[in-house]
């Protein structure tokens, strides 16, 4: 099958200052740093990783809307036009992004239902007179009441906002959606309502998601497939069901074992300091810092992906060793 | 029964007067004994925080507050300004959840942790160093005495809330409110904090009041749990009983709503509506318009405390069986 969109070996760097003096030096950062992946139709990627890893990033590159540094975006096999042409704005309307927090994302001076609407005017979709009828029915479908049309964003509960912010990205019908942390900034009972709309959606318009969440318990909860990075690359990536349920690199384990759960207690993998700065990647695999089960070779060779026997690919020189299962 | 350390009956917190009067916190009566840990969940507006805020008087002047909180016996409301400074950061001490904006940018790490143990410890330098040293290292800062040096932009997130903690168990003080000492933190490093938050009290024994709005950090490391909701206490209980037996249906749909590690992709129950403004909270049980179970007395009359064991108790009308959720129904999207 085609995939919907498929990024190859994706490389975003920035040159920034080393120091405080504008002369210094610049070094650089490498926000993303290889990444490979495919979305296929109707199907959900989540995209987890610490503040800082580039999965925020790796998000604005799979739109287009910053340009990568090498690789190359490529939507149903065809290369992504660049932005600003023609041809990319006719297909950003089947790709969009919500973001997380949503009263930044909305214009506080425009009732809603003109900001709903407004991607059609963009995009010269639909006739003015259609516009609110399209607006309404998109409304509905993310659960909003009709009479909220005319309301503004200070008026609406955060669950509510969330739910423009989707209803105004589903106005174009696409076929993708970029959500960048879309729940985080939510309560918890509002949270698995927003999850619960997307799944919904998702089953009935049968759109993909490139779904980007440091929550795992989220994640878990609405990917199909998961990819988990550290410092600008993915270190494993395959089936959300296998992936957290049995996690392989170091740093998944680390990660879903850092989880705080009601109920049963797990073993816990406690790792020692924080990520280094993207500026200033660790040679060998970039995680060897803090993994505690780091050898020599891993502090000189970069792992590359390798094939699991379920399918999952991770990235360590150790994961043939190290039992997969972690012991309770 | 021996006194607790904390007593809190009957505290209510009212912002603004007259008809523009908000409450943000509506009779709430909370024990804690020494070296307890107590959870307090709830979600945005549930008035977890500004209860604890209200109990030291770090409230601006608009809030209007009564009720009773004692600290061993002696009453901190409306206590003169002297009495409450020695109580805060020497007694009780609060740390939260952004720790970079808490501390000051312009001063290094080793002068602010000095202020405090000269403060409250009555240290000279020499001795403050000392201890601040000592501090650094109980916090598990590594290189100690080149971090006294550093000023708070110079460290990461993690770090800094350590050096929060530090500064909070300056004073040692005899209980620790941390309020949602993890929140801006990312994953592992939360997982750090909050074993530290464990060691330190192990070692030293204080009490500590965990404010979160995350039910799994709090099941982790606290041995009683208060939910709250809307200004309101709505369930209290021993952490074990309250997971695995929780009586409320707020509480019981909140553990619903959690998403699982576990098992397939699947939706989440959730609770329809959202919490009530601040300026137009329910009459009767606050909770009513998002419950399943509610019955028209619940929207026109406060509930009654229904008491299941010694140390559980849940503010209800209806007397639901410990164990028995009203949420089993996934309901229709709304």
């Amino acid at each position: 099958m085609t995939p919907l969109l498929e990024a190859v070996d994706l490389h975003r760097h920035y040159a920034v200052r080393t120091g405080r003096n504008p002369f210094s030096a610049k070094a650089l950062l490498r926000a993303v740093d290889g990444v490979s992946f495919r979305i296929q139709p109707g199907r959900t990627l989540g995209l987890v990783g610490e503040s800082g890893c580039g999965k925020s990033t790796t998000g604005k590159l799979a739109l287009g809307l910053i340009p990568p540094s090498a690789g190359e975006i490529r939507c149903e096999s065809e290369p992504m036009p660049a932005a600003g042409t023609a041809a990319w704005r006719t297909l950003r309307r089947r790709l969009q992004m919500v973001y997380q927090d949503p009263l930044g994302a909305l214009d506080r001076r425009l009732p809603i239902g003109e900001q709903i609407a407004e991607p059609l005017v963009i995009h010269e979709q639909a006739k003015p007179a259609e516009r609110r009828e399209r607006a309404l029915s998109v409304m509905e479908a993310v659960g909003l009441q009709r009479h909220l049309l005319t309301r503004y964003p200070h008026e609406l509960s955060g669950g509510q906002r969330q739910r423009v912010v989707l209803a105004r990205a589903l106005i174009t019908e696409p076929r993708l959606l970029v959500c960048d942390e879309p729940i985080s900034a939510l309560d918890v009972s509002i949270q698995a309502q927003v999850v619960n709309l997307l799944l919904d959606l998702q089953e009935r318009l049968d759109i993909a998601y490139l779904f980007i969440s440091h929550d795992l318990r989220v994640v878990r909860q609405v990917s199909h497939e998961v990819a988990v990075m550290y410092l600008g690359r993915i270190v494993e990536r395959g089936e959300a069901e296998n992936v957290l349920a049995e996690p392989a690199h170091p740093y998944t384990r680390a990660l879903v074992s850092a989880i705080p759960t009601v109920g049963s207690k797990r073993e816990r993998i406690l790792l020692g300091g924080d990520p280094p700065s993207p500026a200033n990647v660790p040679p060998g695999c970039s995680f060897h810092t803090r993994c505690p089960f780091a050898t020599a070779q891993c502090r000189s060779e970069i792992p590359t992906l390798q094939p699991l026997a379920d399918g999952r690919d991770v990235a360590c020189h150790r994961v043939h060793e190290t039992p997969l299962r972690l012991v309770a | 029964m021996r006194t607790p350390l904390v007593a809190i009956e009957g505290l209510t917190v009212d912002f603004g007067h007259g008809p523009q009067s908000s409450r943000a916190v509506d009779g709430i009566t909370l024990e804690i004994a020494a070296g307890e840990a107590l959870g307090v969940v709830g979600e945005s507006g549930s008035g977890k925080s500004v209860t604890w805020l209200a109990a030291l008087g770090l409230l601006p002047a608009k809030a209007q507050i009564r009720g009773s909180v004692r600290l061993d016996g002696r009453e901190l409301i409306g206590a003169p300004q002297r009495h409450l400074e020695a109580v805060r950061g020497k007694r009780i001490a609060m740390i939260f959840q952004d720790p970079s904006s808490c501390l000051n940018p312009v001063h290094r790490i080793g002068w602010q942790l000095g202020e405090a143990l000269r403060l409250h410890r009555g240290l000279d330098r020499r001795a403050a160093d000392a201890e601040a040293l000592r501090l650094l290292d109980q916090v598990g800062i590594a290189d100690a005495r080149r971090r006294l040096g550093d000023y708070p932009h110079q460290l990461s997130g993690g770090l800094n809330q350590r050096v929060m903690i530090a500064m909070a168990l300056a004073g040692q003080p005899d209980l620790l409110i941390a309020d949602e000492p993890t929140t801006a933190l990312d994953a592992t490093i939360q997982a750090q904090i909050l074993d530290l938050l464990r060691s330190v009290r192990r070692d030293t024994g204080m009490a500590m009041v965990l404010i979160s709005h995350d039910l799994g950090v709090v099941a982790e490391n606290v041995d009683r749990v208060a939910v709250m909701y809307a200004g309101r206490l709505v369930e209290e209980a021993p952490g074990a009983a309250l997971f695995s037996r929780p009586c409320h249906p707020y509480t019981q749909g909140l553990l619903a709503a959690l998403p699982e590690l576990a098992g397939g992709r699947r939706r989440l129950v959730a609770i329809p509506g959202t919490v009530p403004e601040p300026g137009s909270v329910p009459t009767g049980c606050r909770f009513a318009p998002r419950c399943p179970v509610a019955d028209s007395g619940c929207a026109t009359e406060a509930p009654p405390i229904q008491a299941f064991d010694r140390q559980h108790r849940s503010i209800c009308h209806r007397r639901i069986d410990p164990g028995f959720s009203v949420w089993t129904l996934p309901k229709a999207a709304e």
